[in-house]
């Protein structure tokens, strides 16, 4: 059997491991902004932008001071979370307690800044980077061929997420975040210092994207659009797997993916909009989302 | 007698332009029990809450061993030795029981193990793994109060924890308090059920619409108690 619905198997392979490859920036981006929205009830409109931070900041590193890709990978995730924690603390902090249309303004307006910025530097056409040397060349699976880059950034990004579910889930650190998530004043009266906890939060969570930047850098070009392109999805991903839920959001992440892959597959033209149509009929259904508990949410 | 240990003068709180409180005056010494008695809305609650920073519009002085706690930030009051259990038990739902009760951070030393606790309260031992709200009402007071005993804090604000419970969880209760006190634990316990309060507490406080009504010791409400009865309602 060589072929599916008329389609050769070859094919929608392919657009499965590419709709996964998606699907795991999705998760890693999407995992973030739960979290974020989870503790902080901030809608980080940002985050596509520190993706692209994250990608620029990985191309930078190599065109200007020769750094290699592994280097990045750790160095940039690092430094574009500092400047997150620095933007949580300087601005983003003076809007808690309002609505969160305050906070969704603030990252929208970051996005053009840091957008704006990239385009006045470096110009709106794309920018290569080179896959490592250690990550080239491919594996003939038989029905398939994978690119070794790819199926590391499977790795690297489930990885991610795995580390981050047992971190939130299974450590002290993880409860006081749980916590403070629930019942923020409470959490802060026991002497748990929340303000930190926010700040730290948020931080991991523009890493988290940044890291993903870095691994997408090879494969998408690095422009600065390659964020807003992105972040839309992410926030329907978001939306369909429950606000706030992090395994939700890792789940759905990665069926949307491939949901995506498979619509280009076999209706091209609907792959964009595949998403916003289960969103919408996920808020119908369900309008907590897949995964969203009830309660206070 | 022991000096006090909490003392606050002149206290003054508001929710947002309505005032709660009008300058309440009061003193806790180390190692004794005092209730606060009043009804329901007369701002007992708000004073516990006027204490941890959580009410945090408020003027006058509250002093913890002559430390101010009105300057501090909400998270430092816990860490000066202030073990606070809300009206509502505070349990988190996204909490396992044993993570609920080793949430609160250690602040001093002297507190109470984790196996002194089990041996102590134990029904949270059985259940450690529970999600925190899959425990009985009785069992959330326990694991509310057990919590703060981890962290060496030695004054403990109780918001009601008799609140809703069977009577003999409220016996239960009782004992725990006795206990506590046996161990040199602080306790300011609000609480609507005179009886209780009466047989437990070394001293009572009236409150009455923000204000101090009346203070009494063990004795003093014994011998006047169906007039402070009277007042409470009951």
């Amino acid at each position: 059997m060589n072929e599916i619905f008329g389609m050769p198997l070859s094919v929608i392979a392919g657009q499965t491991l590419l709709g996964l490859v998606n699907g795991c920036f999705y998760a890693v981006l999407s995992l973030g902004l739960a979290v974020i929205f989870g503790l902080l009830r901030i809608v980080n409109f940002a985050h596509g932008a520190f993706f692209m931070a994250g990608a620029f900041g990985a191309w930078m590193l190599h065109r200007y001071l020769g750094v290699g890709y592994w280097v990045a990978l750790v160095v940039v995730p690092v430094l574009v979370g500092a400047v997150g924690a620095g933007f949580e603390r300087s601005l983003l902090r003076k809007l808690r307690g309002l609505d969160p249309i305050y906070g969704l303004l603030l990252t929208f307006g970051l996005v053009l800044v840091l957008e704006g910025g990239f385009r006045l530097l470096f110009g709106s056409s794309g920018q290569p980077y080179p896959v490592p040397e250690s990550l080239r060349g491919s594996v003939q699976l038989g029905f398939m061929i994978l690119p070794i880059y790819r199926a590391w950034v499977i790795a690297a990004a489930l990885s991610c997420c795995l580390l981050s579910w047992w971190l939130i889930e299974r450590t002290p650190l993880g409860a006081k975040l749980r916590a403070a998530t629930e019942k923020t004043v409470l959490t802060q009266s026991f002497g748990i210092n929340v303000p930190l906890l926010l700040t730290l939060t948020y931080g991991v969570g523009i890493a988290l994207a940044a890291f993903a930047g870095v691994l997408a850098a090879p494969i998408l070009h690095v422009n600065p659009a390659m964020g807003s392109n992105l972040v839309i999805v992410v926030f329907a991903i978001v939306v369909i797997g429950g606000m706030g839920s992090m395994f939700g959001s890792i789940v759905t992440a990665l069926v949307i993916g491939v949901v995506e892959g498979w619509t280009r597959v076999f209706y091209s033209e609907a792959s964009s909009t595949v998403i916003f149509v289960l969103m919408a009929l996920v808020l119908l259904l369900r309008p907590k989302g897949l995964f969203g508990r009830e309660g206070p949410a | 007698m022991s000096e006090a240990l909490l003392v606050i003068r002149d206290l003054c709180a508001w929710y947002g332009p309505s005032q709660a409180l009008h300058g309440i005056d009061l003193e806790v010494r180390s190692g004794e029990i005092v209730t606060l008695l009043g009804r329901n809305g007369a701002g007992k609650s708000t004073l516990l809450k006027c204490v941890m920073g959580i009410v945090s519009q408020r003027t006058g002085s509250i002093r913890l061993a002559g430390r101010d706690l009105l300057g501090l930030a909400p998270h430092e009051v816990g860490r000066a030795g202030v073990g606070y259990c809300p009206d509502d038990r505070g349990i988190y739902a996204s909490l396992s029981v044993r993570e609920n009760l080793l949430l609160p951070p250690v602040v001093a030393g002297g507190g109470m193990s984790e196996a002194e606790l089990m041996a102590l309260f134990p029904n949270l031992k059985a259940r450690a793994k529970s999600a925190g709200t899959q425990l009985s009402g009785g069992e959330q007071q326990m694991l509310a109060i057990a919590r703060i005993l981890r962290t060496g804090a030695r004054l403990l604000l109780l918001d009601e924890p008799t609140e809703g419970l069977a009577p003999v969880l409220v016996e239960r209760i009782g004992e725990v308090l006795v206990d506590l006190r046996r161990r040199g634990y602080t306790i300011v316990l609000v609480e609507q059920n005179v009886h209780f309060a009466a047989e437990l507490a070394d001293r009572h406080y009236l409150i009455e619409s923000g204000r101090v009504a009346g203070c009494f010791d063990s004795a003093a409400l014994a011998a006047d108690f169906n007039r402070v009865a009277a007042r409470l309602g009951v």
